[in-house]
């Protein structure tokens, strides 16, 4: 499967340069970049690591691009995704899409557990969470 | 000679409504009104008429007005301007002191604005234009439950419309059929399935049932695509006590959203606004019935006053308009109704239809939807006129696809991720609109049969409400 968290999941994986072009619009809006990786996708996973703090000043995006590179070598089979923060009317993220994914997803298992009056509670599951933090993609 | 508290019936105008030197108050609740006077009932007097009888006035003198400090609580007709090119038409303007209304309540506002008025002999019609909420009756709403900040944090979903549909046929689907059209629309990329606003709990179709299997799809389709989903579960229904019920049921399920439609009436909104808040649920509105006294332009109360009753009242969606689909909705005035919802500060302007300047003192903000026959192939024109903060809900576009719900789904995913990309990049997406869809095609089956169905389909007739000024191109 393919998670399709994020504003362009539903389009080929962005090449470098059609990342750089999403940084220059994100800049030109005057809002900071941000890089955050993990290896669990549930879709309740707010909080990604963040690679560094957000790039307040960076107004280059080569330069952005260069930390999203130096994320990939270092975590080569994580999710890595790129935020974009407006802190100026809304003060949330503005936008967000992932910019590497690892090679297999194995996607979740949903538990079910039947109750009464015909109630159901659910449990998303993901596969790769039966494996420690760290070793879930290798 | 008759003076002010002669008994018997004096114009309005001489018993004080008709004030041309009254500076309004920054506290003063505002309103424009479009009035159409009998032949012969000079506008001022119409204006002060319906001043008088939105606020302290009768049909006769009574002495006991000098039993309270009247001109306080008289409202106060200071304005009328003839409409350019509309005949015997006029908007009048008039200011309210903020003491007429209880604080918080929507039902007590308009009793007072739109309560008696509008069956009024003097008139051949009116319509509620306009209306200025002062900062300082604003405060006193909870307003929107979460608001599009908080509703996009909830969802994480950022930098792009949100999608969605409602479920079709309206009417006669079982609910295990009803369960696969929200898990195979949802699974194919939609963020949302709605319930429509005549779904409640008929006989082919209970409340419980139904709210039981869509939930299922719901859970299904988060399995599918590792992303959050939702289903409008609409809780409509005759009485409170049912409304909470069926609520309180859905919030049990783990959904994430609950709608109503505007028929509860205004003070039913109030409280499951307040029942959104207190219980973590986005709160989505159908405007059912509007249309019965929006549309027309001489009588009524335009849609821009129902947006900023319902953001006070506390809904977190409204159905606002498409511009390009099958319902009424003229550019400017639809992009008049988003600001409304979506801005913290609203300039006037007679182009939007927007006779005030509104503050909103940080009142969180309403999500537009746009809902009724819009498809893939307009996906540049809908990020056009409406911007990024909407709900764009393909029902007949998603559900009616060739190859399926899902493929349905998919088609309007990737052209609305194909619109934004292209935008980001600095695109002019509106004129290469059409080019940027097809090339997204190239790579997705799914749109490329969504364009082949319904590229060229267009709903092109005048609409009825449009703006009394025109925006005319500025010569370079």
């Amino acid at each position: 499967m393919r998670i399709t968290q994020g504003t362009f999941s539903y389009l080929p994986d962005f090449t470098d340069e059609e990342i750089t072009a999403q940084i220059a619009y994100v800049l030109g809006n005057g809002w900071p970049c941000s890089v955050e990786f993990t290896d669990d996708p549930h879709p309740r996973n707010n909080y990604w690591e963040m690679w560094g703090l957000p790039m307040f000043d960076l107004v280059d995006p080569a330069a952005v691009l260069y930390e999203i590179n130096e994320c990939r070598r270092a975590y080569p089979s994580h999710y890595i995704r790129l935020n974009a923060y407006d802190a100026g009317t809304r003060q949330t993220t503005a936008l967000s899409f992932i910019v590497q994914r690892p090679d297999e997803e194995p996607g979740f298992r949903l538990d079910r557990e039947e109750s009464s009056d015909r109630r159901i509670r659910y449990r998303l599951h993901p596969y790769v969470l039966d494996r420690p933090a760290g070793q879930r993609y290798v | 000679m008759t003076d002010r508290w002669s008994a018997g019936v004096i114009p309005y105008a001489e018993m004080g409504y008709w004030q041309p030197d009254y500076e309004p108050r920054p506290s003063d609740v505002l309103a424009a009104f479009r009035i159409t006077p009998q032949p012969g009932v000079p506008p001022e007097e119409a204006g002060a008429a319906v001043a008088g009888e939105s606020s302290t006035a009768t049909w006769t003198v009574v002495w006991t007005d000098r039993l309270t400090n009247y001109k306080e609580y008289q409202a106060k007709c200071y304005r009328v301007d003839k409409v350019p090119g509309a005949g015997d038409q006029y908007i009048a303007y008039i200011a309210y002191g903020i003491d007429l209304f209880e604080e918080g309540s929507i039902a007590n506002l308009t009793s007072s604005i739109i309560g008696n008025v509008f069956g009024f002999k003097a008139l051949k019609a009116l319509r509620l234009e306009d209306m200025r909420i002062p900062p300082h009756y604003v405060k006193t709403f909870q307003g929107p439950a979460h608001g599009v900040v908080m509703e996009r944090e909830y969802l994480n979903k950022f930098g792009r419309p949100l999608l969605g549909a409602t479920v079709k046929p309206k009417l006669g689907l079982s609910a295990r059929n009803y369960g696969r059209v929200v898990y195979e629309a949802l699974r194919g990329g939609l963020d949302f399935t709605k319930d429509d606003e005549n779904i409640n709990s008929q006989p082919f179709m209970r409340w419980r049932d139904r709210f039981l299997h869509a939930i299922e799809g719901v859970n299904r389709a988060q399995a599918a695509t590792g992303e959050v989903k939702g289903h409008y579960m609409n809780v409509t229904a005759a009485t409170m006590e049912d409304m909470y019920e069926r609520a309180e049921f859905a919030r049990d399920l783990g959904s994430v959203i609950i709608m109503i439609d505007l028929t509860v009436g205004y003070t039913a909104i109030q409280s499951m606004a307040k029942w959104a808040r207190r219980n973590g649920l986005i709160l989505h509105l159908h405007r059912a019935g509007h249309g019965t006294y929006t549309r027309q332009k001489n009588h009524g109360v335009s849609f821009r006053v129902i947006a900023k009753w319902m953001r006070l009242a506390g809904v977190d969606h409204i159905h606002a308009g498409t511009v390009v689909g099958k319902l009424e909705g003229d550019p400017n005035m639809v992009r008049g109704y988003y600001d409304t919802l979506l801005l913290d500060r609203v300039g006037a302007d007679p182009v939007k239809g927007l006779y005030f300047d509104q503050e909103w003192a940080s009142m969180p903000s309403v999500m537009p939807v746009a809902s009724g026959g819009i498809h893939a192939g307009q996906m540049h024109q809908l990020l056009h006129y409406l911007g990024e903060d909407v709900v764009l809900q393909f029902g007949g576009g998603t559900i009616g696809h060739p190859m399926g719900i899902a493929a349905g789904a998919t088609a309007n995913r990737v052209a609305l991720e194909a619109m934004i990309k292209a935008r980001n990049e600095g695109r002019d997406y509106m004129a290469e609109g059409p080019d940027i869809l097809r090339t997204a095609a190239k790579r997705s089956r799914e749109l490329d049969v969504a364009l082949a169905t319904w590229g060229d389909v267009t709903f092109t007739y005048e609409s009825t409400d449009t703006p009394d000024v025109v925006e005319t191109p500025t010569i370079s």
